[in-house]
């Protein structure tokens, strides 16, 4: 614990992040629910203390890629709830003026290369950039989040194998929430994932992906390492996603439990243990932390109100963006 | 005649053709117990069992070279690839493996495997899970293409998909797959290389493929109350492609539009459009016009998405027009 962010403003950001995914997360799922959102959405819920941990270890200039499921990376890295709303509804204020919705949504101006609905699809884009900070001595550093699905993809062992010959400052952050759609881990991953990244010289580390503290000491070690050219890194962060695959994935006991989704949300919520500890340590007080989670709230309602009365962009911009100037 | 939806047409022929192939396997993401996410494939491992209905890791190159093999070898593969922009995953193993080892053989190997998989916008799904690229395909020589419009169409291509010696890459609408429509009980098949008139006319020809079937249907039926007869002509597969029906029609209407939701520039529109501007040259009254998806990756934004489609609103308005002798391209 003593090597995470270690002031009570460190802490209460972190907290303050994650509750912010999930705030959002439960917004987007009732725009889903009462179908004023287009198309489907995959939820980060249960995951925050992942996204959080990292992104928390990461300055501006550091870049990130995400994925299909990725508002939480999307928050993590610094974006704010109306411009993304605006986003989730199609709206020209969207981050992305309403091209890319839910799976490409990302704040770029906090270093997010964006999100990828390709499993895997991110991989090369992380370990190019990490190139590029090698190739213009920069000392920024790019964390490439994928999902323990993505693991399958050919893709990951040719850029790790670049990465560890050329030392390069990238950290691949696996999100082992045990499950890719439908198909649990196990039946789709043979050996070890961690024992993958070893075989390419790559120091490869496991962590709870549900204890924020411990998320963000490893990371900040290993991203001040890569800094000096010590990377790449793998972390296989162990987690869950409270929701189905996607908001659509209502029953889903054939592939996994009720009492499994009971177990996880009850006993190892990553927001319900770092309140426990904040309060524990005396950093904040339930009433400090309910009025937190309270404006919270009141931020993302109204981002909703904002996004829902927003303007959709005009047809003129359907063959805009295609090349760049 | 029964109505069943595209979905379970599909589900119908690989069944039938699994009870009747003892080598005809499925592979693919989710396909088991899942029976895909758009549930096409449901109840198949429950009656063929998980060494025939395989469910794979996310690992598209690996699964279709795992395919290719299979097929060389004495299986007939059905392989599953859950959206149609995955394609570009898989390109090498579909095209430089799967299409070429008979030819490269000199007609000593084959491959006789399926590749289904999708095509659509205007799911809301971005620019990465809405793309039509049957043209893709199509462009490479050793590859079939056969583009069902409906569950009747579905069902009998498959068939003859699965039965074919060669690759065939056959692309659904994930738009229609609750679409019902008469299917006949009891087997039947749809030879490739036959095109369907769906609909007789002599003023002008409209030639649709898959999803774009209903679009010129549509707009022929608002033609008609117009007095304008359009002859709506669905291809079923491009590859082969049925050009003496096509053409027929062509030289008796003298006039036609090609649509595709493949992106307009360099696809299936422009390669028919030029074989009947080729082969019909003297018959023809107007340029023969294309209408694919815009040129433009397909947006999120419902309020961009629907622009980039073709429309039947917009086949008529180019299908009066050819038909008044207005000029659509100025020289
Ligand atoms: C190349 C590719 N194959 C398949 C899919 C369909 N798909 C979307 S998400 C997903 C599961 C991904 O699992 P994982 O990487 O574990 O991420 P999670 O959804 O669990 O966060 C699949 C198969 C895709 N988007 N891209
Ligand atoms: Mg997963």
């Amino acid at each position: 614990m003593s090597d995470a962010k270690h002031n009570s403003e460190d802490y209460l950001r972190m907290y303050r992040q994650m509750v912010r995914i999930r705030t959002f997360e439960d917004n987007a799922n009732q725009l889903y629910l009462s179908a004023k959102m287009p198309g489907l959405t995959h939820m980060y819920s249960g995951e925050e203390a992942v996204a959080v941990g990292i992104c928390e270890a990461l300055t501006d200039d550091d870049r990130i890629t995400s994925t299909h499921r990725g508002h939480g990376h999307c928050v993590a890295k610094g974006a704010e709830f109306k411009e993304m709303f605006c986003e989730l509804l199609g709206k020209e204020e969207g981050y992305c003026r309403g091209k890319g919705g839910s799976m490409h949504i990302a704040d770029q101006s906090h270093g997010n290369l964006g999100a990828n609905a390709i499993v895997g699809g991110s991989m090369g884009i992380a370990t190019g950039s990490a190139l590029r900070a090698k190739l213009q001595g920069s000392d920024d550093v790019t964390v490439c989040f994928f999902g323990d699905g993505a693991t399958a993809q050919g893709l990951w062992y040719e850029v790790m194998n670049m990465a560890a010959l050329w030392k390069l400052p990238v950290i691949y952050a696996c999100e082992n929430n045990g499950y890719s759609e439908y198909t649990k881990t196990e039946e789709i991953a043979a050996g070890s994932i961690t024992a993958r990244a070893e075989a390419f010289g790559i120091e490869a580390h496991q962590v709870d992906g549900q204890d924020v503290l411990a998320v963000n000491a490893l990371t900040r070690k290993l991203v001040d390492r890569a800094r000096k050219g010590e990377g790449p890194f793998f972390i296989e962060l162990m987690t869950y996603r409270y929701h189905g695959h996607h908001v659509g994935d209502i029953n889903r006991e054939y592939y996994r439990s009720k009492d499994e989704e009971k177990d996880w949300k009850e006993n190892r919520d990553p927001i319900v243990r770092f309140r426990g500890w904040l309060v524990e340590q005396g950093i904040a007080s339930e009433d400090e932390i309910e009025a937190m989670n309270a404006e919270i709230k009141k931020d993302a309602s109204d981002a909703v109100a904002y996004a829902e009365a927003a303007k959709y962009p005009e047809a003129s911009e359907v063959d805009m963006h295609v090349y760049a100037d | 005649m029964r109505e069943i939806t595209l979905s379970q047409a599909v589900n119908e022929a690989i069944a039938e053709e699994m009870r009747r192939d003892e080598t005809v396997f499925l592979i693919g993401e989710d396909v088991a117990e899942a029976g895909t996410p758009f549930k096409v494939l449901s109840g198949l491992v429950d009656e063929f069992g998980t060494d025939r209905v395989i469910d794979t890791p996310i690992a598209e190159p690996g699964f279709v070279g795992l395919a290719v093999g299979a097929a060389m070898t004495g299986a007939r593969p059905i392989v599953d690839l859950m959206f149609g922009d995955f394609i570009y995953l898989v390109m090498d193993q579909l095209c430089n493996q799967a299409a070429k080892q008979h030819y490269m053989s000199g007609g000593k190997l084959k491959v006789p495997m399926v590749l289904r998989t999708n095509l659509g916008a205007t799911r809301r799904s971005a620019a990465q899970h809405s793309q039509s690229l049957q043209a893709l395909v199509a462009h490479i020589p050793g590859l079939k293409v056969a583009l069902p419009s409906s569950a009747y169409e579905a069902k009998g291509l498959m068939k003859t998909a699965i039965r074919d010696n060669n690759p065939v890459v056959i692309f659904e609408d994930k738009l229609m797959y609750q679409d019902k429509a008469p299917v006949p009980e009891g087997e039947f098949l749809i030879p490739f290389g036959e095109a369907n008139v769906k609909r007789e006319g002599g003023d002008i020809t409209l030639i649709a493929t898959s999803s774009m079937v209903q679009v010129a249907e549509k707009a022929a039926e608002t033609l008609a109350a117009e007095g304008i007869e359009a002859e709506v002509i669905d291809p079923r597969t491009i590859v082969p492609l049925d050009e003496a029906t096509l053409l027929d029609s062509v030289k008796k209407t003298s006039r036609a539009i090609v649509i595709d939701e493949g992106h307009q520039s360099y696809g299936v529109t422009a390669e028919i459009a030029s074989r009947l501007t080729e082969k019909a040259f003297y018959h023809l009254d107007a340029p023969v016009l294309r209408m694919g998806a815009m040129d433009v990756p397909v947006p999120f934004s419902p309020a961009l998405e629907d622009l980039t489609v073709p429309t039947p609103e917009a086949v008529v308005e180019n299908a009066r027009k050819l038909c008044a002798g207005e000029m659509i391209h100025a020289a």
